[in-house]
């Protein structure tokens, strides 16, 4: 058992040594007011669970998971976003394994690793409002959007999550597919919201 | 652009996050095997497609997705209130003044 163990390490690691070159990386934009970053992968999780599962899942995930609508948690690196009323976003940038972590739960709950579904942006700065707001409709100002809010929306013709950790910080999470898209425009905004 | 309340999320949304799906409090037959042909494409296809007040599911699709209710005018597309799946259709709409 002992040599399958090891046997396995090495595979795992072999797998680990491979380069992973995330979608557009390094193709960061710096702008007078607002700066887009592409940001590095991160561990991501799609949960769903009903009411009653919800306390064992935020104990094994080490943070309480939200369940007020367009709210998040935040703990040691880990985010969970309020996607409805039995959906959550979870995702890691501690690189902690969230599904281990949700397998430890007993109750019952549905887990997806989305890790490399989704490819997350950056905009930030005094102008990052503005930059999202070319292709949200939602109201984003600090009254209806404050710090913490999160949702999941559209931009342009392509579904994002939206989630503000600061006053002048938005996370923009999109599908890999789309992300192109999304930076480009994002791109484009972020040139019109520095005039 | 029309704002919806989306009751899940408990708030007014952007239309484009909506997505309309057809009309509501349509029960599915509970044996759908001895329902006859009459019966049936009445359950399947026929809608009441009324002028004025109608009762409609909606589905908030690019937001909790969540499937809910809505009565709309469907002359003004004024949306007269909103509730969540599975509740029965309201008795009183407000500002109906009956």
């Amino acid at each position: 058992m002992a040599k399958a163990a090891v046997k396995k390490a090495a595979s795992a690691q072999a797998v680990a040594s491979v380069e992973r070159r995330p979608a557009l990386a390094g193709n960061d934009v710096s702008g007078p007011n607002v700066k887009i970053t592409v940001l590095p992968p991160a561990e991501r999780l799609s949960l769903r669970a009903p009411e009653a599962s919800v306390a064992s899942l935020s104990r094994a995930l080490g943070l309480t998971l939200p369940q007020k609508p367009k709210t998040s948690a935040s703990k040691n690196g880990r985010t969970a976003l309020w996607l409805g009323p039995d959906e959550w976003f979870i995702f890691d940038e501690a690189g902690g394994d969230l599904l281990a972590d949700c397998a430890k739960a007993k109750a019952m709950h549905s887990a997806v690793g989305v890790s490399h579904r989704n490819v997350a942006f950056a905009v930030s700065g005094p102008g990052g409002e503005a930059t999202v707001s070319a292709g949200c409709p939602q109201d984003l100002s600090l009254d209806a959007f404050p710090v913490g809010a999160s949702t999941r929306t559209v931009f342009g013709k392509s579904e994002i999550l939206l989630y503000r950790p600061a006053a002048y910080t938005f996370r923009v999470e999109c599908w890999r597919s789309f992300s192109d898209y999304v930076f480009t425009f994002l791109k484009d905004a972020a040139r019109d919201a520095a005039v | 652009m029309l704002l919806i309340h989306c009751p899940y999320c408990e708030e007014e949304r952007p239309e484009l996050e909506f997505r309309n799906a057809g009309e509501a409090h349509i029960a599915r037959p509970a044996n759908i095997v001895a329902e006859s042909d009459e019966d049936f494409e009445k359950f399947f296809f026929i809608r009441a497609n009324t002028k004025g007040l109608v009762y409609e599911r909606w589905r908030h699709v690019h937001g909790c997705a969540r499937f809910f209710n809505a009565v709309r005018d469907s002359v003004s597309d004024k949306f007269i209130m909103t509730y969540k799946a599975g509740e029965p259709k309201p008795k009183k709409l407000p500002g109906a003044g009956k």
